[in-house]
């Protein structure tokens, strides 16, 4: 048992992903919590999809990917916007065309791009394969990500929860929306070396939809977010050295997995308890 | 004479092309509890959120105690009790932490409350009668509870102007005694509320004058006159030659109303004024569909 546990991080390369699934797994955790609260869980799936075309052309040019990243974030949270406001096209249709074209532009970018193994690897993840200097890039954009985060945490609530009160009393909303669509962004890059572009959206929607199955209040879901979430990276980690099967899609499996339990059996919002007390009134009802 | 709290001069707005604010001028004194009437769309939500800046006129200027609207939100002159329909009541606060939200305004950098803070809140949540209830997650409220979490918030704030968006919908009578009782309350402090409903029977009570409101202000003045059955019946589109007999007898087909629910002996100086005219306005209210236009928009103004 205990060779099962520490076999796997003998080898440098389980050291640097098991770090790297760590880091990439809290940031979007935490994040996720506002996400699944204001509704944005279609916007982290288009950006982390429309990034794809930015990171590509950051590789050709030699730029950080962070930059690519963000430029073409906010390109598709714009062209949403502008797409959505010119009437009949509603908000889902808008988000759908504007990040399949973002991606789909993103892949015939990669496959015009030689060398192209390693832009592969941004589409679906490559954990194996971290480089020291891709792993620093990783815990640097997470730290800025998380401190920014925890410093805003409360004007961030205030958007998520009553945008006109926080209007009211004088703060920046479209400020604080832009702040966010940013570090979703950045957040993406992060998540990309673990899980790539396709699967990062699981990872900043889950977390934060399983801890608000588990608790009323906010701060409790930003512990229980991240810490399910790297519980679940380690785990995922684990069965993929042992099973030998891909280790980003395993964490994410992992994370569906968890979800699935909590859903089911959570005392207060399970199905299971759900359904326990609707029983136990009927009975009660019947007692009477 | 000293400065209106509440100034609104030739204010126009447009949702796209649907006109829901049509030149309305209005000005309310310190200390008055104004009541804002008018069907669903009628612009009573695009008036509030106009006056917090919310949504852009077209025309018009708005000054709070002397103040443009952005600088009076910097100075948390102004309070705003949303709709409840447009509150996720299952977001993870506790009733605590919503009233806390009121404190921001005051707070620095990262809003990290200090203990004049919390001894606010304390306060506005012992005001409102929900100390008991701080800890409770806000979904788990009443919705007289709910209306009153809010209330506290604004409250909390010490916002001198309370802008207040159907206080009593969804509210139980208890609930809206305590809640016009603390209106009266404030307005006794300096506070100005301004505050939408759809109970008319209570209106007296509450407020000190009222706006009858088409998108354009129908009448402005103590609440008896407003309330006269040809004003209303002029308010909610009715034939003004079916007069009050006329609207009596519609009443009867459509009456849906609240009017029902309230206790007669409040509902008495106006039922006996204008039976049918104030039930028919109610029915209609509960009927009109295609008046909702622009309320159905509001929530395009913050984004």
């Amino acid at each position: 048992m205990i060779e099962w546990l520490v076999e796997p991080f003998t080898f440098g390369f389980m050291q640097t992903a098991l770090a790297s699934t760590l880091v990439a797994s809290v940031t979007c955790a935490v994040l996720s919590c506002w996400l699944v609260l204001i509704g944005w869980s279609l916007m982290g799936d288009a950006v982390s999809h429309a990034v794809l075309p930015g990171v590509v052309l950051a590789y050709v040019v030699g730029a950080p990917f962070a930059l690519g990243a963000l430029v073409f974030g906010v390109l598709a949270v714009v062209l949403i916007g502008v797409v959505r406001d010119t009437g009949r096209v509603k908000e889902d249709a808008s988000i759908g065309i504007v990040f399949t074209t973002l991606f789909a532009l993103g892949l015939v970018l990669v496959s015009v791009t030689p060398s192209q193994t390693d832009l592969t690897h941004i589409i679906f993840g490559n954990l194996l394969g971290v480089s020291p200097a891709d792993l620093v890039q990783i815990v640097v954009l997470g730290a800025v990500v998380l401190v920014v985060l925890l410093l805003k945490r409360r004007d961030l609530v205030l958007y998520a929860f009553d945008r006109v009160h926080a209007h009211a009393i004088g703060l920046d909303v479209r400020l604080l929306s832009a702040l966010l669509l940013g570090l979703l962004a950045l957040t993406c890059v992060v998540a990309l070396q673990a899980v790539g572009v396709v699967l990062v959206v699981a990872m900043l929607i889950i977390p934060g939809a399983t801890a608000h199955l588990l608790t009323e209040r906010f701060t409790r879901m930003l512990v229980l977010a991240p810490a399910l979430a790297a519980a679940c990276g380690v785990l995922g980690l684990y069965l993929s050295y042992h099973l030998d099967t891909t280790p980003g899609p395993m964490v994410v499996l992992a994370q569906g997995a968890v979800f699935a339990v909590v859903y089911l059996a959570s005392p207060r919002n399970g199905l299971v308890g759900r359904r326990l007390a609707a029983a136990r009134r009927r009975r009660r009802l019947a007692s009477v | 004479m000293t400065t209106p709290a509440v100034e609104v001069d030739a204010l126009t707005v447009h949702y796209d092309d649907v006109l829901a604010l049509d030149d309305v001028t209005l000005r309310l004194a310190p200390g008055r509890v104004c009541g804002l009437i008018g069907m669903n769309g009628a612009g009573k939500s695009t008036l509030m959120k106009a006056v917090l800046g919310a949504v852009r006129p077209d025309r018009g200027t708005v000054r709070l105690h002397g103040l443009t609207p952005a600088r009076a939100r910097r100075s948390n002159v102004v309070g705003y009790m949303p709709q409840s329909e447009a509150v996720d009541w299952d977001f993870p606060l506790s009733v605590r932490d919503v009233v806390m939200t009121g404190r921001y305004g005051h707070l620095g950098f990262t809003r990290r409350p200090g203990r004049r803070d919390r001894d606010a809140v304390d306060a506005a949540l012992d005001r409102v009668g929900l100390a008991d209830l701080a800890d409770r997650q806000i979904g788990r409220l009443s919705g007289g509870q709910r209306k009153r979490t809010f209330l506290a918030r604004g409250i909390a704030q010490e916002a001198r102007v309370l802008l207040l968006d159907e206080p009593f919908a969804g509210v139980d009578t208890t609930s809206e005694a305590t809640i016009t009782r603390l209106l009266r309350e404030l307005a006794g402090d300096g506070v100005t509320v301004l505050v939408s409903t759809h109970d008319l029977q209570a209106l007296p009570e509450l407020a000190d004058e009222a706006v009858l409101l088409r998108r354009r202000v129908l009448r402005h003045g103590p609440p008896a006159e407003v309330l006269a059955p040809e004003t209303l019946a002029l308010a909610f589109g009715l034939e003004e030659s079916a007069g009050a007999g006329g609207a009596l007898r519609q009443a009867q087909g459509a009456g849906v109303g609240s009017a029902a629910q309230a206790p007669p002996q409040r509902a008495e100086p106006v039922e006996a004024r204008a039976p049918g005219a104030l039930r028919q306005a109610q029915g209609v209210e509960v009927g009109d569909q295609g008046a909702g236009v622009g309320e159905a928009h509001d929530d395009r103004g913050v984004r």
